[in-house]
């Protein structure tokens, strides 16, 4: 079972150099490789719910000298959830790159992606990440400047150039943890780390560089445009993963690794900054005039939700209650990183349709596609944490974790939050009532509204019934 | 530490100031891509200093190993980087 | 297949499923939408007869499904229960059949049998909810049902009452979720269990109890239509009248006012409420919604609008009765429960009649309408009798339990006097409608008249089933003393809940 994680490097990496090589079978061979890669995700859920965290060390050489390959319960649902996510807006991908040449480069950039997102979710050392978290970066920058506008190659040399500042950052805490410590494997390092003048530096500069990456207020600000302006599939991998995958890195460093060394301002500052990227974001997604720009704060927003538990996970002791913030945090990522992804190839169907997205000119065209605007209120729902999505489960842990410890102010910013999610996702659904007629079929183009369809469901309504395993699952490795 | 350690650790960590400063506040695209590898290279720097071990002592390989991954990787970022400036200038000299 | 553990669910389903198969349906399939409508409704009818019988005799029906630790999603049939859903269903059967006649050429009727389906089942489960947990899941779902029938209509005014409706009741959702998770994290899950759970928790907790109890109320307050939370009823008054129909007898105004009953009843328990002051607090709210919808009444000349001041005046019955201690009060206001649903929704269906089939929107457009449509008018005449507290109409069964009620409990001194006020100001705004509609001699020509009169006065499908409510209405005030009959069920609740 421990082969699945060396299964889930290679084969998209495999793929991505498949479908350079014969471009003219790539999109056959990328979905072939998907089916492969996410069997393999399925075998590594499978396997960490049974024998618990799996390890595997590259050719067979032990930690300190060679690259090992971890997987406990929260990489192994965040895996499944990207190769889930990637299989579906591989499905869309197919049908939405008419253009032969666009195509011919997507793919290969695509697979190269999910390897990076692979790798990364699965490393088990310091400076392996920053190897994945560079070639993520990479990846997700060339398949934003596949947007065929000035703003949208603006908008990818500014990611471009924020995440290689980033991941700058991540190095030079990096070499600090090895400077004070001589090893950079995490596992070890979990073990011997104390607080102090070498931790501390090195934890400030790898979370400002992650924060960088993962675009949390105030440095958001390369977000909004980057996503916005690239193709639909990429923005949905984009705005569900890419960001997701920094996310991961933080709450792994934080709550797993440097555990010992994180204090209570700290995790407080996280929290605020969470707050505030929060009320923002969605008053921006509010204001916004464009679905792609609407979606791309909803991210923003949604983060900042995840950032609100650090201070909760902080104060909560050791136990049961603890347990169950960690499942809330868990589940919401993985509903939003579905709903995101569900709303933004739902939006490029509407784009495709009309040739644009602009909100208030939208009315026509939401009433011919009943599925898509279908898929859109899924994702709605789940953005707002309403029943029964993952999300209104992980909100109610988010609000019990603030009772139980006090904070109430949490609680305040999570109700004005919810409630504007709402306005924003009611001012694009209330466009889809009106004249036209019902269109005699419900459902246009299959393969692009079925992943879009399919998404939006598992966010809003599987995560939130079948759910329970997540705690399960976590709890099981921890 | 070694005095040789320190004298190199701190001029990197000096070069990873400046570099961050020049990225952070310079306008043009260019300079931001050379000043990102500046940091690059003093970030090499402090992790060279790390493997020394003292004269006639075998440094410790890791820290250099990291080092050239780091090379190879900064080298495809600036090729990206560059490139993608390239096409930014050919459409705004179209547009 | 275990029946008592998939009974509840069942019943949900019963109206779910077909209604994620009506939105896939092509417009042009009438058929077989209205075969999946009237199976659905017939099939739920017969589990509910079955879930009635077995609860009589102690059975115990649950579904249980845990969607987080400590996080159980919990079907329960129980008395209390079983009083909602079978008013839900018996009133869902004859809703749809109205509203087949109602929406017949109108456009996106795939999209509006398949939410309302869905509202049901919001609705129903809501009903057979087995926990506060359970009840907030589908109250929320119940929003997001029925946003879209509000809509329906896509004009600009059907547009800004949907957003209305959604504003009140989406911050009333947030309200109520903060109580629920609160009343989690210091009393444990929240099942409901006849006499409540929470006069357990030692003394130190009462301030928070307190301040929960608020919260609780302000959410379920919204779409119990509790003054000054109420003013998303009048907006929505935009909806097509089944729609207007099912939210006011129903859905969602009853949804409230059930809420309020299960925290009063079998949350804190309602001696635990007495104890900290609760039912006063609430029992004022009650008395002010009662008398201010009233008055509010009389000065509307739309006749939905009436209605819907009539609503808000009404339903407060309910929590009126919750709020007076002791047996007689609690049957009064249970019953009303059911009774004040069967008399709203003739009323409803009758306004709908009137609109349909001769474009009479306002009150003054009335006169002399008995004679043009007097099987309506004379359904119409029989509920609001009924609204108005006229023996032998079901209204004046509960009037006379709250009354008698408020006496055993001492209240009598401040509620009689709401009572009566209550009354002479619904006679006040009724009774001059059926001067109008039956003394007055009609204008010269009907504001729009789509339906000519044939054989009968409109429609088969939209006369009918206001007839039949209206019977149902006579039926439950005449037969209250017979077995099964809502009175009776009403009393057995009461038993049940103060362990006599």
């Amino acid at each position: 079972m421990a082969d699945a994680l060396v299964w889930l490097v290679a084969l998209p990496l495999a793929g991505a150099l498949a479908t350079l090589l014969l471009p003219r079978a790539a999109t056959a061979v990328a979905l072939a490789t998907g089916l492969a890669t996410g069997t393999a995700a399925a075998a590594l859920l499978y396997g960490v719910a049974t024998q618990g965290p799996l390890h595997y060390a590259i050719g067979g050489w032990t930690a300190g000298l060679g690259i090992a390959l971890r997987a406990d319960g929260l990489s192994a649902l965040l895996v499944t959830m990207t190769a889930l996510v990637v299989l579906a807006a591989s499905v869309y991908s197919s049908a939405y790159f008419g253009d032969g040449s666009q195509r011919a480069r997507f793919w290969p950039l695509w697979m190269l992606l999910w390897t990076a997102l692979n790798a990364l979710l699965l490393s088990g050392d310091l400076f392996n990440l920053y190897v994945t978290l560079e070639l993520l970066g990479l990846s997700a920058v060339a398949l934003a400047a596949l947007g065929t506008t000035t703003a949208a190659v603006q908008a990818a040399l500014r990611y471009l150039l924020v995440g290689l500042l980033g991941s700058m950052l991540f190095l030079a805490g990096v070499s600090l943890i090895y400077t004070g410590y001589g090893t950079l494997d995490m596992a070890t390092l979990a073990a011997v780390v104390e607080p102090g003048p070498v931790v501390w530096p090195a934890l400030a500069l790898m979370t400002a560089g992650l924060l960088l990456k993962t675009a949390l207020f105030p440095l958001h600000f390369w977000l909004p445009p980057a996503h916005a302006s690239a193709p639909a599939p990429v923005s949905a991998v984009l705005s569900a993963l890419v960001v997701k995958a920094a996310f991961y890195l933080v709450l792994r460093l934080w709550v797993d690794v440097f555990a010992d060394a994180v204090t209570a301002a700290a995790a407080a500052l996280l929290g605020v900054l969470g707050a505030a990227a929060v009320l923002w974001g969605s008053w921006r997604a509010l204001r916004a005039a464009r679905l792609k720009l609407l979606a791309a704060y909803s991210t923003v927003a949604q983060l900042g939700y995840l950032f609100m538990f650090f201070p909760l996970l902080h104060a909560l002791p050791p136990g049961p209650a603890r347990d169950l913030a960690v499942g809330g945090l868990v589940i919401l990522a993985l509903t939003h990183g579905f709903a995101k992804a569900g709303l933004f190839l739902a939006i490029g169907v509407i784009q495709q349709r009309s040739g644009h997205d602009t909100i208030g000119e939208l009315d026509g065209t939401a009433q011919r596609l009943p599925a898509t605007t279908f898929a859109i209120a899924l994702a709605g729902v789940a953005l707002i944490g309403l029943p029964p999505s993952g999300a209104f489960l992980g909100k109610w842990q988010l609000l019990a974790a603030s009772f139980a410890t006090g904070q109430w102010w949490w609680i305040v910013v999570t109700a004005i939050g919810s409630l504007l999610a709402a306005a924003y996702t009611f001012r694009v659904l209330g466009r889809a009532f009106g004249h036209r007629p019902y269109p005699n079929q419900p459902v246009t183009v299959a393969r692009e509204e079925w992943p879009a369809l399919l998404l939006g469901a598992a966010a809003a309504v599987l995560l939130g019934l079948a759910g329970a395993p997540v705690w399960k699952l976590l709890e099981a490795s921890a | 530490m070694l005095t040789a350690q320190w004298l190199y650790g701190l001029t990197g960590c000096v070069v990873v100031a400046l570099g961050l400063r020049a990225a952070l506040l310079h306008p043009s695209l260019l300079q931001r891509i050379v000043a990102i590898n500046v940091m690059g290279s003093g970030v090499f720097l402090v992790l060279i200093a790390v493997a020394y071990r003292g004269p006639g002592v075998a440094p410790d390989p890791v820290p250099h190993a990291l080092v050239l991954t780091g090379i190879v990787v900064a080298v495809s970022a600036t090729a990206l980087a560059l490139a993608l400036v390239r096409r930014l200038r050919a459409e705004r000299n179209d547009g | 297949m275990n029946l008592d553990t998939w009974l509840p669910a069942l019943v949900v389903a019963s109206s779910l499923l077909p209604g994620l198969v009506i939105f896939f349906l092509r417009e042009s399939s009438h058929r077989l939408r209205t075969v999946l409508n009237l199976g659905g409704a017939g099939l739920k009818l017969l589990l509910v007869g079955l879930m009635i019988w077995g609860v009589f005799h102690q059975h115990v029906y649950e579904t249980r499904w845990t969607l987080a630790p400590g996080l159980d999603l919990v079907l329960h049939a129980d008395t209390l229960s079983v009083l909602f859903v079978t008013l839900s269903t018996v009133l869902w059967l004859v809703t749809t059949i109205y509203a087949v006649g109602y929406l017949e050429k109108s456009p996106h009727r795939s999209r509006f049998f398949g939410f309302f389906s869905l509202c049901v089942s919001a609705t129903v489960g809501l009903a057979l909810a087995g926990n506060l947990f359970t009840f907030v899941i589908f109250y929320e779902l119940l929003t997001l049902a029925t946003y879209p029938l509000v809509a329906h209509r896509g004009t600009p005014e059907a547009l800004r009452g949907a957003r209305i409706y959604l504003t009140y009741t989406l911050a009333g959702g947030a309200l109520l979720l903060i109580g629920t998770v609160w009343l989690h994290v210091i009393g444990g899950p929240a099942p409901f269990v006849e006499g409540g759970i929470l006069s357990r928790l030692p003394v130190e907790y009462h301030p928070q109890l307190k301040v929960i109890f608020v919260l609780l109320l302000v959410g379920l307050g919204v779409k119990a239509a509790l003054v000054p939370l109420h003013g998303w009823l009048p907006q929505a008054m935009v909806a097509p009248a089944p729609v207007s129909a099912l939210l006011h007898a129903v859905a969602v105004v009853k949804a409230g006012a059930f809420g309020i009953v299960r925290v009063v009843y079998d949350v804190y328990g309602v001696q635990f409420a007495d104890q900290l002051g609760l039912l006063t607090a609430l029992g004022v709210a009650a008395s002010i919604t009662i008398v201010y919808g009233s008055v509010k009444a009389l000065s509307e000349d739309n006749l939905k609008k009436r209605l819907a001041y009539s609503t808000v005046s009404q339903v407060s019955y309910i929590a009126l009765g919750t709020a007076i201690l002791g047996p007689v009060g609690t049957i009064g206001g249970i019953v009303h429960l059911v009774h004040q649903g069967i008399m709203k929704i003739t009323l409803f269906f009758s306004a709908g009649n009137y609109a349909e089939t001769l474009g009479i929107h306002r009150i003054s457009e009335m006169n002399g309408v008995g004679r043009r449509m007097p099987a309506t008018t004379l359904a119409f005449s029989v509920a609001a009798l009924g609204m108005i507290g006229v023996p032998p109409v079901a209204g004046f069964v509960s009037k006379w339990y709250l009354g008698l009620g408020a006496v055993e409990a001492g209240m009598a001194a401040w509620v009689m006097p709401v009572l009566l006020a209550s009354s002479a100001l619904n006679a006040a705004y009724f009774l001059p409608v059926l001067y109008r509609a039956w003394f007055r001699t009609a204008g010269a020509a009907w504001p729009a008249e789509h339906i000519t009169a044939a054989r009968f006065e409109t429609a088969g499908a939209l006369m009918w089933p206001p007839v039949v409510t209206a019977t149902l209405a006579l039926a439950a005030g005449l037969f209250a003393a017979a077995p099964y009959s809502p009175l009776e069920w009403a009393e057995l609740i009461a038993r049940r809940e103060y362990g006599l």
